[in-house]
């Protein structure tokens, strides 16, 4: 048995030093660093949020000018959303994905490896503009005209257009990744009807993924076209449409809260029956109700623009769409509840984020559904009652779950236990700070404030509510911080965690925390929707050959089998470090900041440094294909 | 929205009382289920397995889809209903008015030639039809106790009613973000009783007051003979540019510069001294004038009734 260990340590362990700290292809060294990354993004987003929430405490405050005002919610919702919450789900589902598969690593690691450091060059890239104090100015839905070149004539929105583009690679990317991981290299046995929830998560996820983010660059691209090199797609005076920018955007834009929401379900759903002590309820509805979202919210779109006013009929389609997505979401929610009704509920940290979540999921769900009735929409879009509504959904439906996932796989990441105690008091803080700082949002846009003002009018009933807003952030923000002190003192202090400290039924429960840099010694034969619990021996970390294990000791491969039934086909060469995926990564950002300052040579420099490094890394390297 | 005040807003209020009903019950329901799970286990020994919970199946797809269903449906007809009612075309006869987004303000014009800015009145107990167009960005045309919002987008004429039961001045907003001054970008609806409205419009539609006093004469030509008249139009005198708001009947509305400041001589003095200092970004540059020639063409425009 030690000697199948030491083998495989041979053949999967990265050396230390630069060049393997740069060229890594561990997925779960990868998974952390989305996570961190993103977490440093969760800081800088918070803090934008909190010179918003300052600056309109009070009625007509001149604490920021409309000018930083603008620059600063547009950098908000990019943040967040981009460099924050996408990247840190696509961190636990780097790091958790192969581990609950049973795969030694993703399908593509290098391709994981680019799509992390493309995340990075991006956030580098988009963050660089308040550097230059020119960062994107015309909200994160830029709409045109406002955001063309004449009415934006700064570089702010070349930050945006080229930024989004840039950081929609990355996301493709991981999407793809996913979708392979999940579908080819589940462990023999793990057929499609024991994919465990949370991948189901990130696979509905992913493959939202590759049908949104194209529309965006698209969008991006001809708005870029036409701010510099004079395109005239959306510009009304040559034959073009503004509206043409709103429908291409909300393509994506609808989607986007679906490749949110969808990881954080799938981790809810990870979360649930491990505390609740009993299997998900209902695993077939929650499946097909999330693969049902991800579907339909191609479908809704149409409900951003209810004021635009384009034609009855248009509207009334989208509005039934709008209403029918609310028959899935709700499926999966009900079967939450279900088995946490029937469950014997264990309360530790994450369970309580998790539960936290499910009322602030249902809160955003249930005032979003009205948005669907059309109506109603044209009198509260553009309100503070939408800021009210997508937070619930998209910061609360996201952070809660992104929270009870660093309380749950933290100790599998480090090797120690988060601090229980800290845990639960993050949580109460965070959830009445949550509640405090966005329950009133509804009843400020009631009354009729509209969002994306930098200040407003005395008199109008709006203050106190604004300041109860700004209080209630200041204390989310003191329990967040809270949790991001507990995580960097129990990774050196905490209780060590053992294999599984909460009792899951997943594989990852079925290695050591941390795991090997092989994951599995013998890559597992799945005979269960719950192997951890259904399988003992893999509760004792490993699956020898006798009980059906495969040690796979000979060579850096690991396991791919067909779609359905997992049933073994292949061995697949996986590939060793590489610093290409870097490579590449440098020279894309060196390209993207030529394009932003329009220097040709730079663009030049980094569009010949981006084509050797493709070389280099396809480049045929004797009889394994290392991509 | 909430406070209603014209038949618009009326049915959305419904609406959102039903829609509120509904989710309240939905969210109880989750509250009670999470808590009653809270409960039992409570009650639930570690050692023996938990029961079977066959009618977990059963519960997601009554809930989920026998009851949930029915009660949509039920909603999107309302909705539609609403919807219907709120789209309905006004009738021929009714008044119509042409309101242009401007960054950052609202030109409003009336079928007699009457122009002003900001300050839309309209008669009470009637449908007015509003049209909409802008000449820069998009914008939206919002009055929360009125009516729902519509959309000013370029290339596009857009229309909608309100209508108001009683007499009162109706705040509205801006409600799309169109860059620097979104935040100020405010006008009122003023609901007059249909006689007092008439006398506004058709005072609206003649051309200046002529100034008396011999201050105000100075003001007017001040205003005449420097930048004031390449922006902006005071009907019966040479200037007529469209670039600001009409000011023929300035001394007619209670704010100006689209809700930011009070008219009355202090603000208006401060805003044509220095209009950057009021409304950081507005399209208009600060004026060449003295102390003297601004207080001159302040009691000039405070005479424009
Ligand atoms: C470059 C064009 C320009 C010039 C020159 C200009 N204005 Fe304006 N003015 C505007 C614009 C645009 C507005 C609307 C500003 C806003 O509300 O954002 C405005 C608004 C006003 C208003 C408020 C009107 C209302 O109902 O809200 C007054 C009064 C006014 N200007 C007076 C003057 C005077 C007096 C001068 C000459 C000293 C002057 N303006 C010169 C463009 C101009
Ligand atoms: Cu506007």
């Amino acid at each position: 048995m030690v000697d199948v260990a030491e083998r495989l340590e041979e053949l999967w362990a990265e050396k230390p030093g630069l060049a393997d700290f740069i060229g890594t292809v561990d997925h779960k060294r990868i998974g952390k660093r989305y996570l961190y990354t993103a977490i440093f993004f969760f800081v800088v987003g918070g803090l934008e949020a909190s010179l918003i929430r300052l600056q309109l405490s009070h009625a007509n405050l001149h604490f920021l000018n409309p000018e930083l005002y603008d620059q600063i919610f547009t950098m908000h919702a990019l943040t967040m959303i981009f460099l924050f919450v996408i990247p840190a789900l696509s961190g636990f589902g780097n790091f958790v994905v192969p581990l609950q598969v049973g795969a030694r690593d993703m399908a593509f690691p290098r391709l994981n490896a680019f799509g992390y450091w493309i995340f990075l060059m991006a956030g580098i890239f988009m963050s660089s503009a308040f550097i230059v104090g020119r960062a994107p100015d015309a909200g994160w839905f830029s709409y045109v005209p406002l955001s063309n070149a004449h009415f934006t004539p700064g570089v702010n929105t070349d930050f945006y257009t080229l930024g989004v583009i840039f950081i929609s690679i990355s996301s493709t990317a991981g999407a793809i990744n996913f979708i392979v991981t999940i579908a080819k290299m589940r462990a023999p046995g793990m057929s499609i009807n024991r994919i465990p929830l949370f991948c189901w998560g990130e696979l509905a996820m992913a493959i939202s993924s590759v049908f949104a983010f194209p529309a965006l660059t698209l969008a991006a691209l001809m708005l870029e076209l036409e701010r510099r090199l004079g395109f005239h797609f959306f510009d009304i005076g040559k034959g073009g449409d503004p509206i043409l920018w709103q429908h291409l955007f909300w393509i994506f834009g609808h989607p986007v809260v679906y490749i949110i929401i969808l990881p954080a379900l799938g981790i809810t759903a990870s979360v649930i029956p491990t505390f609740a002590r009993r299997a998900m309820i209902g695993y077939a509805w929650v499946v097909l109700g999330e693969m049902a979202v991800a579907l339909l919210g191609f479908g809704v779109w149409v409900h951003h623009m209810f004021s635009v006013g384009l034609p009855a009929i248009s509207l009334s389609m989208i509005s039934i769409t709008s209403f029918v997505i609310t028959i899935p979401s709700g499926i999966v929610v009900l079967a939450w509840i279900a088995t946490i009704f029937s469950g014997r509920i264990i309360r530790k940290t994450p369970m309580l984020f998790i539960l936290g979540f499910i009322l602030i999921f249902v809160i955003g769900g249930l005032s979003g559904v009205m948005f669907a009735a059309i109506p109603f929409d044209q009198a509260t879009t553009d309100s503070y009652f939408v800021v009210a509504h997508f937070h619930y959904v998209m910061a609360g439906g996201a952070m809660f779950p992104i929270f009870a996932g660093i309380y749950y796989w933290g100790p599998k990441m480090t090797g120690r236990v988060l601090n229980e105690f800290w845990g639960k008091v993050s949580f109460w803080i965070m959830f009445v700070g949550f509640n405090v700082g966005f329950f009133p949002m509804h009843i400020t846009g009631l009354m009729g404030e509209p969002r994306r003002v930098y200040t407003y009018q005395p008199g109008l009933g709006w203050d106190v509510w604004n300041m109860i807003e700004t209080i209630g952030v200041f204390i989310f923000s003191v329990g967040a911080l809270i949790t991001l002190i507990n995580w960097w003192w129990s990774a050196k202090h905490g209780e060590l965690a053992g294999n599984d400290p909460f009792g899951g039924e997943t594989l990852e429960w079925g290695t050591t925390s941390p795991p090997p840099h092989y994951n599995f010694e013998h890559i597992p034969t799945i005979r269960s929707r719950h192997p951890v619990w259904d399988q003992p021996e893999l509760r004792g970390g490993d699956q020898p050959i006798e009980a059906g294990g495969r040690a796979l000791d000979d060579a850096h491969v690991t396991l791919s089998t067909s779609l359905l039934d997992a049933r073994p086909q292949a061995l697949i060469h996986m590939p060793h470090e590489s610093g290409y995926p870097f490579a590449l990564s440098m020279s894309l950002l060196v390209f993207f900041f030529g394009l932003l300052s329009g220097f040709l040579v730079v663009v030049g420099v980094g569009g010949l440094f981006a084509a050797a490094s493709v070389v280099g890394w396809l480049w045929p390297r004797g009889q394994t294909q290392e991509t | 929205m909430i406070d209603a005040r014209g038949p618009a807003e009326h049915g959305i209020v419904s609406l959102w009382w039903l829609m509120l009903v509904l989710a309240c019950a939905v969210f109880l329901l989750v509250c009670v289920m999470i808590a009653g799970g809270l409960i039992r286990s409570r009650h639930l020994s570690p050692d023996e397995p938990l029961p079977e919970a066959s009618w977990g199946g059963p519960f997601i797809a009554i809930v989920g889809v026998a009851i949930t269903g029915p009660i949509l449906v039920f909603v999107f007809v309302l909705s539609l209903r609403v919807l219907r009612a709120d789209a309905a075309s006004t009738p021929k006869s009714a008044l119509s008015v042409h309101v242009t987004g401007h960054d950052w303000w609202w030109q409003a014009r009336y079928p007699n030639g009457a122009q002003t800015a900001n300050e839309i009145h309209i008669p009470t107990g009637q449908r007015v039809r509003i049209v909409l167009d802008t000449v820069d960005v998009i914008h939206s045309f919002w009055v929360p106790q009125l009516g729902p919002k519509t959309d000013l987008i370029p290339g596009k004429r857009n229309s909608m009613w309100i209508e108001a039961a009683s007499p009162g001045r109706y705040r509205g907003q801006c409600a799309e973000f169109c860059g620097f001054q979104h935040a100020h970008m405010i006008f009122y609806v003023i609901a007059d009783r249909p006689g007092a409205f008439r006398t506004w419009e058709r005072n609206e539609a003649r051309p200046l007051m002529q100034p008396t006093s011999a201050i105000a004469k100075r003001g007017e030509q001040i205003f005449l003979s420097t930048t004031c008249a390449q922006c902006h139009a005071i009907r019966g005198t040479p200037a007529d540019a469209t670039v600001g708001p009409d000011l023929t009947h300035l001394a007619g509305r209670r704010t100006i510069a689209a809700g930011t400041l009070q008219n009355d001589p202090g603000d208006l003095s401060d805003w044509i001294r220095d209009p950057q200092a009021e409304k950081q970004g507005a399209l208009m540059p600060s004026a060449p004038l003295s102390q003297t020639d601004i207080d001159a063409v302040v009691a000039f425009l405070e005479g424009l009734h």
